[in-house]
């Protein structure tokens, strides 16, 4: 599968990362390059095959559930761009 | 006694013990090596202050009988792992001005040890790549150069800045984190110890997540012992890390020695890459003749699916980042880039915070995950990775570990593999299934290319086995007797 600059734009837009325009082109062609070589899997049957869903077998520990942790609204807006009254404060977005 | 910068952290507990030295003055020698060493670039934040201060605790706790495993060990520490109160970038510019108010549970681990804090070093972008030079923060250089070529020398990454610092002397130790041989490649090619354990057995919590079903923290060290010690502090569990895992992580020192006389040692033909350079190849028989000459029986083994590892990865990785890194939208932390309205903002702030190499990865696995690829891209690639762990399961039936070389190459010099994302994706070929099985490997210094660039051999065990992978490293290590003390063309007077 190939893609093309249209569909790279897609992409950027739903990654939320702005691409200029004379970038989409350069753009395209690396990650075709990179879709390329990854076709190669295609060659590996896989038919009857689960996908692999933990790395190391282990069951998920269970806990209580319960508040452990909290009362720290200071350093969690310690290191926001903007910030007000306790709110992180982003562009309008109701007009 | 050498030099307190030539010190591995067994002689230093030992100098230490017997009142030889302070850790003040340990850390004092290692400042002042980090502070001559800035052509290097391994550090991208030093905190001498810290480090001084934490050398003065570990003294007192010394001096009353409290000494920790580490008390006063001076590491350093990847800019992946968030510090308290200290600056953590991941190597970009998006988190330049991020500083943390908690600790990742590895690090506080080290310093309840008593270890002490020299700075972070650097790294690939997100810990995207393996040659540093994707680093917002320019590339850290490898203290090695190459007999006759003046030319300055990737270290590898993405840890490259830790392993760097370890070669250099200008840290005892440090610690890294392994996605797709992210320690053992820099290992190899700056001539340290790196050893990436079992998946879950070092918490991830308060690293930054590149790709999480990936990400393995561990060690930098210059001797397999070190890397032992290390990892007894590291590892654990970690309510915090839902995979972390609740099995014991003792007895590593102790399994160092025990030698590797009637261990099978397996020799997989499919990592036999066509244009291998004939001094990696050299060097993989030395360490076969090596093992079988103290006593190991070596066993031709198979692992068809290697040649797709790294195809798999570059699906998996970028699609795992790609969700990960949604959290830097320019509100609640890192960069922001004010535009017309929210989209636009979020679009300007994460075009402006990434560099290109993270761009690609987050763009190839948005198209992955994607409505209408995700079957043919993440779930086929998590199928061949379910295959690819199911290999090793098999050949652990039959063998004890496995013999590899870390990379397929010296370290290049700066800007010779960085126009072409795919042959630098190539350095991972040897190190990454270890990464997709979550199985433990190390790299150990073995040898040097002709022109004197150190080399790494790779050992590879089962699940929760690095006193296996750690035993078999060190018998390397001493048949190697690897001389891992480059010249300082970086000192500054």
């Amino acid at each position: 599968m190939t893609v093309d600059k249209k569909t790279v734009a897609k992409m950027a837009h739903l990654a939320r990362i702005g691409v200029a325009d004379g970038d989409l082109a350069p753009l395209t062609g690396e990650l075709n390059n990179i879709l390329g070589w990854v076709e190669q899997l295609s060659e590996v049957d896989t038919d009857d095959v689960a996908p692999m869903t933990s790395v190391v077998e282990m069951t998920l520990p269970m806990r209580d559930d319960v508040v452990t942790d909290g009362g720290k609204a200071d350093d969690i807006l310690k290191n926001a761009p903007q910030s007000d009254h306790g709110f992180f404060v982003v562009p309008k977005v109701i007009e | 006694m050498g030099a307190l910068t030539e010190l591995d952290i067994a002689g230093a507990i030992a100098a230490m013990d017997k009142g030889a030295c302070s850790a003040r003055e340990l850390a004092a020698a290692h400042i002042a090596a980090m502070e001559g060493a800035r052509p290097l670039n391994a550090f991208i934040t030093e905190t001498p202050e810290k480090a001084l201060a934490m050398a003065d605790a570990a003294d007192a706790a010394r001096a009353r009988g409290a000494a920790g495993p580490l008390c006063g060990i001076p590491l350093a520490i990847k800019d992946l792992f968030c510090t308290d109160g200290v600056r953590t970038t991941a190597g970009s510019h998006i988190l330049e001005n991020f500083t943390p108010a908690y600790e990742s549970t590895v690090s506080a681990s080290l310093w309840h040890a008593g270890a002490v804090m020299l700075g972070k070093t650097n790294l690939d972008e997100f810990a995207m790549g393996s040659s540093n030079e994707s680093s917002y923060f320019g590339p850290a250089i490898n203290p090695w150069k190459a007999e006759g070529d003046d030319r300055e020398r990737v270290p590898g990454g993405s840890s490259g800045g830790s392993t760097a610092a370890v070669a250099a002397g200008l840290a005892m130790a440090a610690i890294g984190t392994d996605t797709g041989g992210s320690i053992r490649q820099p290992a190899a090619f700056s001539g340290v110890v790196g050893l990436k354990p079992t998946y879950g057995r070092c918490s991830r919590w308060g690293v930054v997540a590149f790709a999480s079903s990936l990400d393995h923290p561990g060690p930098i060290t210059r001797t397999v012992m070190d890397a032992a010690i290390m990892l007894e502090a590291m590892a654990g569990f970690d309510w915090r890390d839902s995979t972390s895992v609740d099995v014991p992580a003792t007895g590593f020192r102790a399994a160092v020695g025990g030698g590797v006389k009637g261990l099978k040692i397996g020799i997989p033909r499919e990592f036999r890459i066509d244009g291998m350079a004939p001094e990696i190849e050299a060097l993989w028989q030395t360490g076969i003749d090596w093992l079988r000459d103290a006593g190991a029986t070596i066993v031709d083994i198979s692992l068809p699916l290697t040649k797709y590892a790294l195809p798999v990865y570059y699906i998996i990785a970028p699609a795992e980042a790609s969700s990960n890194l949604a959290r830097y939208d320019g509100v609640r932390y890192g960069l922001r880039d004010d535009g017309e309205n929210l989209i636009d903002m979020y679009e300007r702030s994460r075009a402006a915070g990434f560099g290109a190499e993270v761009r690609r990865r987050v763009l190839i696995g948005t198209y992955a995950l994607s409505a209408g690829y995700y079957d043919a891209y993440y779930l086929k690639a998590q199928k061949v990775r379910g295959l690819i762990a199911g290999e090793f399961r098999a050949v652990f039936g039959d063998v004890d570990a496995i013999l590899t070389p870390t990379a397929p190459s010296g370290a290049f010099a700066l800007g010779e593999k960085s126009d072409d994302p795919i042959a630098m994706y190539l350095n991972d070929v040897f190190t990454v299934t270890a990464d997709l099985a979550g199985i433990p490997a190390i790299s150990v210094p073995a040898g040097k290319t002709a022109d004197g660039l150190p080399l790494g051999l790779q050992v590879i065990g089962p699940a929760f086995d690095e006193a296996m992978v750690l035993r078999i490293g060190r018998v390397i290590e001493e048949c190697a007797a690897f001389e891992g003390h480059p010249p300082a063309w970086w000192r500054q007077s």
